[in-house]
């Protein structure tokens, strides 16, 4: 006498302990719609005014984007148009950075929809007008690690997220590429996107090529997607590698590239096994290019090159000579390509790859670090963000992440841009500190910071051009002269966030 | 002294762009436009004047486009453009 009808008061009374209703089968009916034909009418998939309005976007909240489409992307003006003439105001922008192509933000901003900005950098005239005070409030700047540790320990706290994709299901499974016959563009890793995904409280994926259930090896899990929109496109993929990610054929680049691949060799770092990045910038990422005959010539394999993969990284993966390839942004198309097709090619969220107070963090990991700057001081302060006229000209990226956690940190810049001194007294802003900058490669000779003296003999040692940075700052004011001080103001139109979350540097308004 | 229209220069990195022309009223009037503007404006400027009054320019009209020009540079190229408007070569002699 034990059948389920038997057992009823029994199931009635641990329901009512446990405080559920009992389970009642004839409110339950089969969906037998082909599975097919079911995702296609998810309702998952809406127009972006449809998702806007249903995520309870409401004044005064705050939207993210990610960059990774970066002189292509056509997402950011897209949705701001879009809460433009939904009437939204006062919103907060958190994107992954801002490039030359969000100038028409400045008009969004001139009306009061958007009225902060939090991003790693700015370019172009929507800088020059933030430079000059256009915002009430100063823009937030962070790294790319600190701004992912940020979202997660609720620091950044963002209401929706519009993060744009290459590919994407009806459930939401989306990735920074396509395989289907449709794909219409590809930006590889979607790594500065992957905190806002997990931790926005609602989350909207744009997509230019709605794939089939399951889109497989998707960066985006369905799980973090509320909302999926259909559009004619997310990006344009040929503008990704333009501007600060060019490949130079600019000789001075090229000198400066080949000596710092010399340091690197010389270092001490130059090992079986050694990890790899290299930052943004002509010189930085022709660095690869040059450590390549040595790895052969030694026979010197990297364990992972990390970061901004480009197509000198892939080229050395593909030879056997970097096991794998950890991708937070892929600097170009072929390396978006390998991170589709090559399953040593991975990428990783920005708080994994280089939050400070994440343990797992790959730039923890990281051997030797090769990086560009707008200015270097004769304390080894770096500043990569605002240009020696005062306007904010360039981005923060993972520059103080990669400085800091790195056990060589090697900065490659000219003495001079033009009549620009590189090598300065004291950098404009702040922006990685010198405890973190170990060497300086210039064309007139490489400097080490006072902190390693070890480095600096083993770089004397290998017949290296070794010289006092004060020295470098002397012949660079010797051949331009002295600069007028310029016209700063009193406003505060931007604020630097070290990457523990403390105020390190405030960027103050040009004027005239 | 007498001088026509000339120029010099390119608008390159590192180069500036000199065009001369007569001025109607006195003295030398420059009108510079220089990436450089905020920090070097007024030596681009010194250094222009300085050039031409020691060649015997003392009323010109000068436009100056100055990418980021060092002073030997815009020197160079305010005496070609000068000796291109006065007709007088002062490397000569």
């Amino acid at each position: 006498m034990n059948s389920i009808k038997d057992r009823a008061a029994l199931i009635a009374e641990a329901a009512k302990q446990m405080n559920k209703e009992v389970y009642n089968d004839s409110q339950v009916k089969k969906n037998i719609t082909p599975r097919h034909e079911l995702q296609r009418n998810c309702g998952k998939v809406v127009t972006l005014e449809e998702a806007i309005r249903k995520t309870g976007l409401k004044d005064g909240m705050t939207i993210s984007f990610h960059h990774h489409f970066r002189g292509g992307d056509k997402v950011i003006n897209m949705v701001v148009a879009k809460l433009a003439e939904m009437g939204f105001k006062n919103l907060t922008l958190a994107s992954s950075s801002l490039i030359d192509v969000h100038e028409p933000l400045i008009e969004h901003i001139k009306n009061g929809v958007i009225t902060q900005l939090h991003t790693s950098g700015l370019r172009g005239n929507l800088a020059t007008e933030v430079s000059h005070g256009l915002m009430e409030k100063p823009v937030i700047f962070r790294s790319h690690g600190s701004r992912g540790y940020a979202i997660k320990s609720g620091e950044l706290h963002i209401d929706v997220a519009f993060l744009g994709a290459s590919s994407c299901d009806p459930l939401g499974n989306a990735a920074g590429y396509s395989t289907s016959e449709n794909a219409k563009s590809i930006c590889g890793s979607l790594g500065y996107a992957l905190p806002d995904a997990k931790y926005a409280d609602h989350t909207v994926i744009l997509t230019d090529d709605l794939v089939d259930y399951p889109n497989q090896h998707s960066a985006i899990s369905e799980a973090d997607v509320e909302y999926v929109v259909v559009v004619d496109s997310v990006g344009d993929s040929s503008k990704i590698s333009s501007g600060a990610i060019r490949d130079t054929k600019n000789p001075r680049d090229i000198l400066l590239a080949k000596q710092a691949a010399k340091v690197v060799m010389n270092s001490g770092y130059f090992e079986n096994g050694f990890s790899l990045q290299t930052g943004s910038g002509g010189a930085s990422l022709a660095v690869t290019k040059y450590l390549r005959q040595g790895m052969i010539d030694k026979g010197i394999k990297a364990s992972f090159a990390l970061g901004g993969i480009t197509s000198h990284m892939v080229k050395l993966h593909q030879e056997g000579l970097i096991g794998r390839l950890i991708d937070v942004q892929s600097f170009d198309k072929v390396a978006a390509e390998s991170l589709m097709n090559d399953p040593m090619h991975k990428s990783v969220s920005a708080n994994e790859y280089a939050a400070m107070l994440e343990p797992g963090s790959a730039t923890h990991f990281l051997d030797v670090v090769i990086l560009s700057a707008l200015e270097v001081d004769v304390n080894f302060n770096v500043n990569v963000l605002v240009g020696s006229d005062g306007i904010i000209r360039g981005a923060i990226g993972g520059h103080p992440d990669t400085a800091q956690d790195s056990a060589l940190s090697v900065i490659v810049c000219p003495l001079l841009r033009g009549r620009i001194p590189c090598v300065v007294d004291e950098v404009t802003t702040l922006i990685t500190p010198g405890s973190n900058v170990d060497v300086v490669v210039t064309e007139y000779g490489i400097a080490v910071n006072p902190n390693r003296p070890e480095i600096k003999e083993r770089l004397v040692a290998a017949g290296l051009k070794v010289v006092d940075i004060h020295d470098l700052a002397a012949k660079a004011r010797s051949i331009i002269g002295n600069p007028a001080p310029l016209p700063f103001g009193d406003k505060v139109v931007g604020v630097v966030l070290n990457r523990d979350g403390s105020v390190q540097d405030v960027i103050k308004n040009i004027v005239g | 002294m007498e001088i026509k229209t000339a120029m010099a220069g390119t608008l390159e990195s590192g180069d500036i762009f000199i065009q001369i022309a007569p001025n109607d009223n006195a003295g030398l009037h420059i009108d510079l436009d220089s990436t450089v503007a905020y920090q070097f404006g007024d030596q681009i400027k010194k250094v222009i004047t300085e050039t031409l009054q020691g060649l015997g320019i003392d009323q010109a009209e000068v436009k100056a486009t100055d990418k980021g020009a060092l002073d030997c540079t815009i020197r160079a190229r305010v005496t070609a453009a000068a000796v291109r408007a006065t007709g007088k070569d002062v490397w000569a002699d």
